[in-house]
């Protein structure tokens, strides 16, 4: 593919640049009116003052108006300022960089594409990762102590680790296990893709909308009462006592389980099943003339074949329950017995306003991940040499 | 990614004639396809009739009974939704998902595509040790982060701001969006770039006129991703954007939902669902985007 020089001399040295500067004075402007907490009623309130609207203007300034307009602006603005303003920072950036001596040229470009990724990242990761570190090893006064760690001796905290032992084996391997079978019974049906969008779908749903489903599953009555819950009135009809699932440790922490492996099964057999369609069907073929059931062909070919994504699959549902909070938060807040790591550390930060405590927390997901972290790097590492 | 899709769709020709047990259609293997689909639709299905059922129904009989009769017009209704949108809020915060959703998935695209054409195509030192870095990222708890961001944002009053959880979650998205990004763009064929070079293209060029129109299938697939992950996303809103109403989410006002109107489940159903909407939208109408973005994230050898 050619691409073509533009080969507009006029333009390029005096239109980029007054259209740069503009578009420079425009991205300054919008980001005055981001960082001013009231910036979209404000700037709104200015324009139906020019528009002659002052009475439209001054309830926006009073807090009330045309609310909803004023955050569509501000985030029109966001939108601008986001995207224009990385635009015009690359290539004006770019264009003064390519003034310079090709040597220097080639040295400073790749930073200026890579610059404001490493920034945000830096910001938002690295710095406050290594922070998170340091707190969790410090109390109030900037003192060493490693009194924060005991939260991990307290007696509960057994129960947390149990907990969350629960969510990474139970979670994942059920998600797995489940994405698995499924993958290969409707590899053999004809309405393949309908099946699949139907245990997918749960995927789109947040983890607060999914407890919201589930609890409703799990809605409870005394006995005697008529059950609106699907489980609880399937135990009546069976002749038993309604259960109240979610309040009754240990099952709660299983009911929770559930509502994850209902969302992450989907995930799971999207990708394996992708991975099972790449089998070469000579192996299969070859398995079955040597005398091989379906279920040897399934288990005995196929799944060895398709190890490696069976692996990725697993690491990256591992990630999601070993810092799993939303499901726990919104169902009971951990108030039953089934507390975990990351919601015990969200009501260290928000509730008793221990930060100390929260850090080490949040460090104790950080070790629990680092495994993951090594797998995802010596896979990359492989795959690098490979190309 | 795309290079090696040939390969696959071709096998998988040569596959769907050999791989067809002779058992194929039988009865149980329907059965239990049926069974499966069955049970992961009812509880989505029990959410949906319950939050247009009048609120008296809802206490006295499960949902599954309103569908023995559907035609006894009275049981339906729509107010539970028209309350929740109005009176608890649900309509404000669905304005503020949008407002919030947007600029955090189009802004770490936009800064991603740059740094994955850097990382694919553009030599220079240290790029491998920052690459690597960037696929650490990866797994980072955002725990680690909401101590110390909270920290800088209230000593730089961007608590409960839009541009405060516009940044963070382009920060806490750029690590995926760079890494599928990279994937994609370090397999373009390096002709391309060769015969570009040659014609003089700079690699600004060869950034907008070649890297970015063949990459929007990947462009897409992220950014259905990040849409999804922010729509949805409880833990960074309720930290960084608050509970305030001028502000809140719809994950955030949900949460508050259950907690004001624990027991109210017509009220509890139609505001799930409103926070269900459109992402139910995007993933059904962009499934096979979404789905290849998913393979291009963890499908590595």
């Amino acid at each position: 593919m050619a691409v073509a020089r533009t080969e507009n001399p006029g333009l390029s040295r005096f239109g980029l640049p007054i259209a740069g500067l503009i578009g420079l004075g425009l991205c300054g402007a919008g980001i005055l009116v981001l960082l001013d907490r009231q910036g979209g009623p404000h700037l709104l309130a200015s324009i139906y003052d020019l528009l002659g609207n002052s009475a439209g203007a001054t309830d926006l300034r009073n807090g009330s108006g045309d609310q909803v307009i004023a955050k569509i602006l501000l985030a029109a603005i966001a939108l601008t300022v986001g995207v224009g303003g990385i635009w015009l920072l690359f290539i004006g950036v770019g264009s003064l960089v390519s003034l310079l001596r090709p040597r220097w040229r080639d040295r400073i470009l790749p930073w200026v594409f890579v610059g404001p990724a490493l920034l945000l990242l830096a910001v938002f990761l690295v710095y406050p990762a290594a922070g998170t570190i340091l707190r969790s090893f410090v109390d109030d006064h900037g003192q060493f102590t490693l009194r924060n760690y005991a939260v991990m001796t307290e007696s509960d905290f057994t129960q947390i680790l149990r907990n969350n032992a629960f969510w990474l084996i139970v979670g994942t391997g059920g998600s797995v296990l489940l994405g698995l079978v499924f993958a290969g019974l409707f590899d053999r049906i004809r309405r393949e893709s309908l099946a699949k969008t139907i245990v997918f779908l749960p995927l789109a749903i947040s983890l607060v909308g999914a407890s919201v489903i589930w609890g409703l599953v799990y809605a409870w009555q005394p006995a005697g009462q008529p059950q609106i819950g699907l489980l609880n009135s399937i135990v009546v009809a069976f002749g038993g006592q309604p259960i109240p699932w979610v309040t009754t440790s240990p099952i709660n922490v299983f009911a929770e389980i559930v509502i994850m492996i209902w969302l992450q099964t989907g995930f799971a057999m999207v990708v394996l099943s992708a991975a099972i369609k790449g089998v070469s069907g000579e192996i299969i073929e070859a398995a079955r003339l040597d005398g091989a059931s379906e279920r040897q062909v399934f288990l005995r070919v196929i799944v060895p074949v398709i190890r490696g994504s069976i692996i990725t699959v697993s690491t990256t549902i591992a990630i999601v329950t070993i810092k799993i909070f939303d499901i726990v938060y919104v169902t009971t807040g951990g108030r039953f017995n089934d507390d975990v790591v990351a919601n015990r550390m969200f009501h260290e930060i928000f509730q008793f306003f221990d930060d100390g405590r929260g850090a080490a927390l949040a460090t104790l997901l950080f070790v629990a991940v680092l495994p993951v972290m090594y797998i995802n790097l010596s896979n990359f590492r492989r795959q690098q040499r490979g190309a | 990614m795309t290079a090696s899709a040939q390969p696959i769709e071709s096998s998988r020709v040569a596959r769907v004639a050999a791989w067809r047990p002779p058992f194929v259609r039988s009865l149980p293997l329907r059965l239990s396809v049926f069974a499966i689909c069955a049970l992961w639709t009812m509880p989505t299905l029990g959410l949906l009739v319950t939050s247009v059922r009048n609120p008296l129904n809802i206490t006295t009989s499960g949902w599954w009974t309103a569908l023995l009769h559907p035609f006894e017009a009275n049981q339906w209704t729509l107010s539970n939704y028209a309350t929740v949108l109005s009176s608890d809020g649900m309509g404000n915060a669905f304005i503020n998902s949008l407002i919030v959703t947007l600029p955090s998935t189009v802004i770490p695209i936009t800064i991603a595509a740059f740094a994955a054409y850097a990382f694919a195509w553009v030599p220079f030192r240290g790029r491998g040790i920052l690459f690597t870095i960037v696929v650490g990222l990866l797994v980072v708890p955002i725990q680690m982060s909401l101590i110390p961001i909270l920290q800088i944002y209230s000593a730089g009053n961007l608590y409960g701001s839009f541009l405060g959880i516009w940044l963070a979650h382009t920060g806490f998205g750029l690590p995926l969006a760079i890494f599928l990004l990279y994937n994609f763009i370090s397999q373009l064929p390096r002709d391309l770039f060769e015969s570009a070079a040659i014609d003089g293209a700079s690699h600004l060029q060869a950034f907008t006129r070649i890297v970015l129109p063949l990459s929007v299938p990947a462009l897409g697939a992220f950014a259905i991703f990040q849409f999804l992950w922010v729509w949805n996303d409880l833990l960074v809103a309720l930290v960084f954007l608050g509970p305030g109403a001028e502000v809140r989410v719809l994950p955030t006002a949900l949460f508050q939902l259950i907690g004001s109107r624990g027991g109210s489940w017509h009220l509890l159903t139609a505001g799930a669902f409103i926070t269900m909407v459109v992402p139910l939208l995007v993933f059904l109408l962009l499934q096979r985007a979404f789905v290849r973005g998913i393979l291009a994230g963890s499908v590595k050898s």
